[in-house]
């Protein structure tokens, strides 16, 4: 006979409360709030998966949903060769290392609603340097009533902002390459596109993995700089997922349409994340 | 053809590397580069290669100044210490890598890639990545590598500091025999003397960027030119002892014999004496040899054998016996060498005296 000693679960209680609070509990909630019409604390009605239903058909959020999708892949397609292109051209050693490293996190410090407030005044055709040469060259530039130009803006915020975080996490993973491969590789006589290809994006494969997903998680979540230069517009042309949830639960108040559209919108990240992360670590047996 | 630096070094910062290193390298030889860690083994490689140029000198392969000429440019290849292989490429792309890069036609590649992994037996990993292979298949594939593209020069930076005991043994034997058809000049670099006396081939001595002395390796383990040179060579360290000649006697620390034939040559005065660790005996020698009273530091038995550290009068010894010798802390005893097996060096340090004979004492008796 085995006798058991239950006194360990003491020990893991207090992560089970942290969890249950933070996310188990608020999760449930939204559960609830999901399969319900509430009206006000004491008028509410089970309606099962109706919300759901009716979010799927929504025009308006598939509208959304499909610009977040676009808006997240251009991210990615900018920044993760920009960011390894920005740590290849980097110093190795010397005092240009502590400068750039310095300025390239100098972004990194800067609050999202910052970024926004700053872009917003540079890209006025008026008083921002941007927006004044642009048109003062020719170019019909204006955020505020042009939807490219509005998209266009938030891309670079965006580029601006974040970039730096590739950036420095391919540094990271080239300074972990031994000065030998590189010897080798010029006793091979190999290019330097070789270099790259076999020695360098082999290092870098676990720190873009983690940039990949970074990056991928935040962009599909972005809510402060559109809100703060546009508002979301002009019309609904920078209007992202976050903020037409926001839009439904404070705005409308429409708490049981609001709650199943995040539960989706969770879904989606978690999804979306896993088969990045299954597709770039699928054959790591190989090496 | 053959390789030769003149008058070559190199100094960063201030801190000189190499120090004037003169040398030559036969073609189809095989050359160990022995000496301490820092003492420029790598260095020197990586000038012979041409990753480095040289402040001051000439480099020549077969008579032509290759000293200006980048590595891209010349037929080198290098295996290093730790395991160098392409981790996204199979066993049998690695070994093709540097003939995909001269171009070489597909059916050679493949001829040649199979031929040199025969040779270095991993032609039964072809196919699979480095990351699944153990160091010593990782190491071989890193040398086949090297050896596929029939390089002038091929430079082994202490290739088997990471791998264990027999593996080592194992590659050790085959290096040798890989070598002994190649027209290629091979270095090699160690910090193990008896690695470079089981090599085989010359050996070049190395210490703080000099060259202290180069020849065919048992000949410099023989016959090493000073002081300094029979230090680097022999593990442990060989033994320094003063030695004075006065009249027809001889005085080691103390020890009195009469002058030995061979060393009648020498004037009376004051010299030093080299004796090599595994020449000490516990036992009474049957020939001349001079007798030292000293005390046990320690005794560190490994194996069948004992490496005695000895005090004499402040001055540290270290024997190397055969056989196990338990002994304690401060034991005295008296340890005994035969004469003809000491070196005899000028206070300078230049040798002036071989050992007469090397045969174990008791086959001359």
């Amino acid at each position: 006979m085995k006798t058991y000693n239950n006194k360990a679960w003491w020990l893991v209680l207090p992560v089970f409360a942290l969890v249950a609070f933070s996310a188990i509990i608020p999760m449930m909630t939204v559960v609830n709030y999901s399969i319900q019409d509430i009206f006000d604390p004491n008028t509410r009605y089970f309606v099962g998966t109706e919300w759901y239903r009716e979010i799927l058909a929504d025009p308006r959020l598939l509208d959304s949903l499909l610009r977040q999708f676009v808006y997240s892949l251009c991210v990615l397609v900018i920044e993760v060769p920009l960011g390894i292109i920005v740590a290849l051209s980097m110093p190795r050693r010397g005092l240009g290392v502590p400068v750039s490293l310095i300025l390239l996190s100098l972004p990194l410090l800067v609050p999202w609603n910052v970024v926004g407030t700053i872009w917003q005044i540079i890209g006025r055709e008026d008083i921002g340097l941007y927006g004044w040469i642009l048109n003062s060259i020719g170019l019909d530039y204006n955020y505020a009533s042009n939807p490219r130009d509005a998209w266009a803006t938030v891309l670079i915020m965006d580029v601006w902002h974040w970039t730096s975080l590739v950036a420095l996490l391919c540094y990271s993973g080239l300074r972990s390459i031994p000065d030998v491969y590189y010897q080798a590789a010029r006793i091979d006589r190999a290019s330097h596109w070789a270099v790259f290809r076999f020695i360098q994006l082999p290092k870098l494969k676990n720190v873009l993995l983690i940039a990949v997903m970074l990056r991928f998680m935040d962009s599909f979540m972005i809510y402060t700089e559109p809100f703060v230069l546009t508002g979301g517009g002009p019309g609904t042309a920078t209007t992202f997922l976050s903020q037409t949830l926001t839009q439904m639960a404070l705005g409308q108040f429409d708490l049981g349409r609001a709650a199943a559209f995040s539960l989706i919108y969770f879904l989606i990240i978690l999804l979306v994340t896993w088969v990045f992360y299954t597709a770039m670590t699928h054959n790591d047996d190989k090496g | 053809m053959s390789l030769q630096l003149d008058n070559v070094t190199l100094s960063v910062r201030g801190e000189t590397y190499i120090d004037n290193a003169s040398l030559t390298l036969e073609p189809g030889s095989f050359n160990v580069l022995l000496g301490h860690t820092l003492a420029g083994k790598t260095t020197l490689m990586r000038l012979m290669a041409g990753l480095d140029k040289p402040d001051r000198g000439v480099v020549r392969l077969g008579g032509r100044d290759m000293t200006q000429v980048p590595v891209r440019q010349r037929n080198v290849s290098m295996v290093y210490q730790q395991f160098i292989n392409y981790p996204t490429l199979t066993v049998f792309d690695n070994i093709a890598s540097p003939l995909k890069q001269a171009k070489v036609a597909r059916q050679e590649i493949a001829r040649r890639v199979e031929e040199t992994a025969a040779m270095l037996g991993i032609q039964h990993l072809l196919g699979r990545y480095p990351q699944a292979l153990s160091g010593g298949q990782q190491q071989r594939t890193a040398m086949a590598r090297a050896l596929v593209k029939d390089a002038d020069l091929v430079l082994f930076d202490e290739p088997l500091v990471n791998l264990d005991y027999k593996l080592r043994e194992a590659l050790r034997v085959e290096m040798r025999k890989l070598f002994e058809s190649r027209n290629t000049i091979a270095v090699y670099a160690t910090t193990e003397s008896a690695e470079a006396l089981a090599l085989g081939g010359t050996t070049t001595l190395l210490h703080q960027g000099r060259i202290v002395q180069s020849g065919a390796s048992g000949e410099v383990y023989r016959h090493p030119c000073n002081r300094e040179a029979a230090s680097l060579f022999g593990e442990p360290p060989i033994n320094l002892l003063p030695m004075s000649i006065q009249g027809e006697e001889c005085r080691v620390a103390g020890s009195r014999q009469p002058l030995p034939e061979a060393w009648r040559s020498l004037p009376a005065g004051e010299y030093q004496v080299g004796i090599r660790p595994h020449h000490w005996s516990l036992q009474p020698v049957p020939e001349p040899a001079f007798r030292l009273p000293v005390v046990v530091r320690v005794a560190e038995i490994s194996g069948s054998e004992t490496f005695l550290h000895l005090s004499h009068d402040q001055i540290d010894l270290v024997a190397h016996l055969i056989g196990i010798h338990e002994f304690g802390v401060d034991q005295a005893l008296e340890i005994q060498v035969a004469c003809r097996q000491l070196f005899v060096f000028e206070p300078g340090g230049e040798l002036l005296l071989a050992p007469y004979s090397l045969r174990p004492a008791l086959a001359s008796v």
